[in-house]
C-alpha cells in the first residue's frame, strides 16, 4: 500500500496528490511516468511523475478527473492509501546542457512540462514557459513553472487571465519578437500539440511531445501504446513517452485514445451515480 | 518384470460440458477422481528403462510417484512428487506433457501413453485438499542474498530451490501480482489463478520476500542490486517481452491486440468482469486470432467466453504443424472455435472511425520442410478471402524485452535481444549474473522455464559456495 500524504485541488477536477512510493522515486529523472492502480479491481493507469520529495519519499502527480479511475483518485483524502505504484516508466527527458527550451503546457499538461522545465533550468538552461489553459480557473502550476521558467507567457483562449489566445499565437508572437530556442516542448491535448508541430515545422525548430495513450502493463510487454512514429512503430512504455513530434501520426493516436471511450464513459456514470447516492447518505 | 496393459487408452478426463463452458471462466477440466487415478496409474507397466523421467525437464522419479498412486499412498506420491517440482498443480495443467515424459513413455509405443500429467495434477490437488505442503530440505540458513528478476515459472522455480538451500531470496516482479505469465498469460479456465497464489504462497512460507511493482532496469538496475542492495548473484528470468506484430496494412487500428494484452486485460486486469473490474476491453461478436500455438488457443477460447458469436483461429500450417497443446486444439474445437487453416492475413481493414472491419487472407499451400522441420506455408497466388471481424489478435510470438539489457551494458545479448547464457547454468558473462528462461531461448514452455530456473539455481548455489569458501 502506498499511502496518500496530501491532496490540494488545483483547478475544478484537477488536483495535485502527493503519495508515498520510496522504491519508485530514488531514481526518477524528469520525464518519466508512474504507473498505479488504487484497489483489487482498479485499472492500471499511467501518470507523470510531476515532483519528487526525496525527505518524504513521495511523488507528486497532478489528476484530472476525466474517468472513473482520475475521479476516485481526485476524491482519495490523506491517510488513505492506493494499492500499486509502479515505476520509474519511461525513458528520461533527453536534457542538453544549457539548452535554450520553450516549454508549453496546455491544460494538464502542465503538469508534464513542469518537471521538465526543472530538469532544463536545472542543466543550465534558458527556459520561456506558455503556459495555457481554456480560462483563468484552470490555469495550473503557475507559481511552481514561474520559479523555474527566465520567462513565462500566460494565455486563457477566452481572455480571461493572461494572454488572449491559443499558446501557438503566443510562440508565434514569440518567434516574431526574435525569440531563439534549441528546442521546444509540447505537452497537452493532442490538437494542442500538433498545432505546435505545424507551427516549428516550416522553420525547422526541434519540437518534442510527451504522448500519453492507452496504456496496461507499462514495461513493453503488451503492445498497447505503441504509435507510429515516422512511419516505424514505437511502444511509448519504452521507447517514449517523449518523440520527436514532427514524426509522430497523430491521428492515428486520436483514433487510439477513443479505443474505450465509450466503455469509459459507462464506468465515470456508475461511479458518479455511487458517489451521489453515498454523499447522500453521508448527510 | 514388467506388468500386461490391460487398458489401451488414457482413462479420460472429466470435463465441464462444452457449451457450458464456452460462456464460462471456470476451469474446463475437472480433474481425475481418487477412482479414476488409480485406474490409469495401473496401466504404468513398471518398465525397467524408465524414460520418462528423462523426458521431464525437471527429472521428476515419475515410475515412484505413479505406482504410490497405484497402492493408494498419495502422501508418499505427493513426497516424490515435490522433492523435485514444487509446483505440481501448474505442471500437470499447463505442461506439454505428450511432447515430453508422455512421448517416451514405453507403453505409448503401442497404445496410449500413462497419463502423466493428469496424474501429476490429481495428486497436487489432493495434496492442497489435506493442506499438504512440500518439505523443505532443511538446511543451515546462509547469509547469501539472491535476486530473482521475473516471477514467472523460472524465477519461481529458481526462488523455491535457492531458499530450500538456505539463501535469502528476493523475487522482483514488476506488475502487481506475482506468477507472471501464469498470472497475466494463461487463462482462469486452463489454470486458476487461486492455484497460482497457492504456489505461492507456499514459496514465501520457505522464507522468499516477492516484491512487486519493481521494474528492474528503472526502479534498479542490475548493478544497483549488487553495489547498492547487497545482492551477492541475481537471476535474471524476466520472460520473453515485446509482442511482435506482422508488417501488414492496418495493424494500428483500434481492435487489433497482441495477445499479451488481450490475454493481460482479460487475465490479469479481469477484463471479463467490466464494469465490476475496471479496465475494459473490446468485446466483439467476431473474433480472429493468429497463430498457432498455446497463446494462440489461450486468446481464441476466452475471445469465444467473451462472448464472440464468431471465434476464428487463423494459422498459416495446417493442423498437424501447431505447436499449442494436443488437448488445448481439442477443447478449443469443442467450444465452436471455428479454424482457418493454410490461410495467413495480409491486411487489416477498418471504417471511417479507425476501427477494424475486415480481415483479409491469403490461402496457403505447403511446401517443403524449412529449417524447424515443419513444411512451410506458401501463398496460392490469387486465392483470398475477406472475414468480417471487429477484433484481430496476433499470438505470433514476441522478441525479447530491452528494460534490462538497455541497462546493463556488460550484460550481452544475440541478434534478437536474447541475454546469451549458457545452457547448462544459466551463467551470462557478466559476474554473479544468471539468466534462464524465455529471456534466454525466446518463446518457449512453462515447464522448460522451469528447467532453466531448477538449473540455473543449482550453479548459482555453487557459485555462492565458492564466494563464501573464498571469503573464509
Amino acid at each position: 500500500m502506498y499511502p496518500v500524504l496530501s491532496n490540494e485541488q488545483l483547478a475544478p477536477d484537477v488536483h495535485r496528490l502527493w503519495i508515498e512510493a520510496p522504491h519508485v522515486i530514488r531514481k526518477r529523472r524528469p520525464g518519466q511516468f508512474a504507473i498505479l492502480r488504487i484497489s483489487a479491481d482498479g485499472e492500471r493507469i499511467p501518470l507523470t511523475i510531476a515532483d519528487v520529495d526525496h525527505a518524504r519519499g513521495a511523488l507528486a502527480v497532478i489528476v484530472q478527473g476525466v474517468g472513473k479511475t482520475t475521479r476516485q483518485l481526485n476524491r482519495m483524502a490523506p491517510g488513505t492509501a492506493v494499492l500499486d505504484v509502479a515505476g520509474p516508466l519511461g525513458r528520461p527527458t533527453d536534457i542538453h546542457p544549457g539548452s535554450r527550451t520553450c516549454c508549453i503546457g496546455g491544460g494538464i499538461g502542465a503538469a508534464v512540462v513542469y518537471p521538465i522545465a526543472t530538469g532544463v533550468k536545472a542543466q543550465g538552461g534558458y527556459v520561456v514557459t506558455i503556459l495555457g489553459a481554456r480560462s483563468r480557473d484552470l490555469v495550473i502550476l503557475e507559481d511552481d513553472l514561474s520559479r523555474v521558467s527566465d520567462h513565462l507567457v500566460v494565455t486563457t483562449d477566452d481572455g480571461s487571465y493572461g494572454r488572449h489566445g491559443l499558446v501557438t499565437d503566443a510562440l508565434k508572437a514569440l518567434l516574431d519578437e526574435g525569440a531563439v530556442f534549441d528546442e521546444v516542448v509540447a505537452v497537452g491535448p493532442l490538437p494542442m500539440m500538433r498545432a505546435v508541430c505545424e507551427v516549428t515545422r516550416p522553420i525547422g525548430l526541434r519540437t518534442v511531445v510527451s504522448l500519453n495513450p492507452v496504456m496496461v502493463d507499462g514495461t513493453g510487454m503488451c503492445g498497447g501504446c505503441r504509435v507510429q512514429i515516422g512511419g516505424e512503430q514505437k511502444f511509448v512504455c519504452v521507447d517514449g513517452p517523449e518523440f520527436d513530434g514532427h514524426q509522430v501520426d497523430f491521428d492515428e493516436l486520436a483514433s487510439r485514445l477513443r479505443a474505450y471511450r465509450e466503455q469509459e464513459q459507462e464506468a465515470a456514470a456508475r461511479y458518479d451515480e455511487e458517489c451521489a447516492s453515498a454523499d447522500m447518505w453521508a448527510v | 518384470m514388467a506388468k500386461k496393459i490391460t487398458q489401451k487408452t488414457k482413462t479420460p478426463m472429466p470435463c465441464r460440458d462444452a457449451e457450458e463452458r464456452s460462456h464460462s471462466f471456470e476451469e474446463v477440466s475437472l480433474g481425475y477422481t481418487l477412482e479414476d487415478a488409480r485406474r490409469e496409474a495401473e496401466r504404468c507397466i513398471e518398465c525397467k528403462n524408465q524414460p520418462c523421467i528423462a523426458g521431464c525437464p525437471v527429472e521428476i522419479d515419475i515410475p515412484a510417484f505413479v505406482k504410490a498412486v497405484a497402492d493408494g499412498d498419495l502422501t508418499r506420491a505427493f513426497v516424490v512428487l515435490s522433492e523435485k517440482n514444487l509446483l505440481p498443480a501448474i505442471c500437470g495443467r499447463v505442461c506439454p506433457q505428450e511432447e515430453q515424459c508422455e512421448k517416451v513413455c514405453t507403453i505409448g509405443r503401442k497404445f496410449e501413453p500413462v497419463a502423466i500429467g493428469r496424474l501429476e495434477r490429481f495428486v497436487a490437488d489432493w495434496a492442497a485438499a489435506q493442506g499438504l505442503e512440500a518439505e523443505g530440505v532443511r538446511v543451515a540458513p546462509t547469509d547469501k542474498k539472491v535476486a530473482i528478476i521475473g516471477s514467472g515459472p523460472a524465477g519461481l522455480t529458481a526462488a523455491a530451490d535457492l531458499a530450500r538451500r538456505g539463501h535469502q531470496v528476493t523475487v522482483f516482479e514488476a506488475l502487481h501480482e506475482p506468477g507472471g505469465v501464469l498470472i497475466y498469460g494463461i487463462p482462469e479456465f486452463r489454470l486458476p489463478k487461486s492455484i497460482v497464489a497457492r504456489e505461492v504462497h507456499a514459496l514465501e512460507r520457505l522464507g522468499v520476500e516477492i516484491k512487486t511493482n519493481h521494474v528492474i532496469g528503472r526502479t534498479f538496475t542490475i548493478d544497483e542490486l549488487f553495489t547498492e542492495l547487497g545482492y551477492e548473484a541475481v537471476f535474471v528470468a524476466t520472460g520473453a517481452g515485446l509482442p511482435y506484430f506482422p508488417n501488414i496494412p492496418g495493424v494500428n487500428l483500434v481492435g487489433v491486440y497482441s495477445a499479451n494484452e488481450y490475454l493481460t486485460r482479460s487475465n490479469l486486469m479481469k477484463a471479463y468482469r467490466f464494469p465490476e473490474s475496471d479496465t475494459p476491453m473490446i468485446r466483439a461478436a467476431n473474433v480472429a486470432v493468429i497463430g498457432g500455438g498455446n497463446t494462440a488457443m489461450d486468446a481464441v477460447r476466452s475471445a469465444k467466453r467473451l462472448g464472440a458469436e464468431h471465434a476464428y483461429l487463423i494459422y498459416r500450417r495446417s493442423r498437424d504443424e501447431m505447436p499449442a497443446r494436443k488437448e488445448e486444439v481439442e477443447h478449443a474445437e469443442e467450444e465452436g472455435i471455428e479454424f482457418l487453416l493454410l490461410a495467413s492475413p495480409t491486411e487489416i481493414l477498418g471504417n471511417e472511425r479507425g476501427r477494424v472491419t475486415t480481415i483479409r487472407c491469403q490461402r496457403m499451400a505447403l511446401g517443403e520442410p524449412d529449417a524447424s522441420g515443419r513444411r512451410s506455408p506458401k501463398p496460392i497466388p490469387g486465392d483470398t478471402f475477406d472475414l468480417a471481424v471487429e477484433v484481430v489478435v496476433f499470438a505470433v510470438g514476441q522478441g525479447a524485452n530491452p528494460l534490462i539489457s538497455s541497462t546493463t551494458p556488460d550484460l550481452h545479448v544475440n541478434k534478437w535481444g536474447n541475454i546469451i547464457a549458457d545452457p547448462e547454468t544459466g551463467a551470462t558473462e557478466k559476474k554473479g549474473v544468471f539468466a534462464g528462461g524465455d529471456i534466454v531461448s525466446g518463446g518457449a514452455t512453462v515447464i522448460s522455464a522451469m528447467g532453466a530456473g531448477r538449473r540455473a539455481a543449482r550453479a548459482i548455489d555453487s557459485y555462492l559456495a565458492q564466494g563464501m569458501t573464498d571469503g573464509a
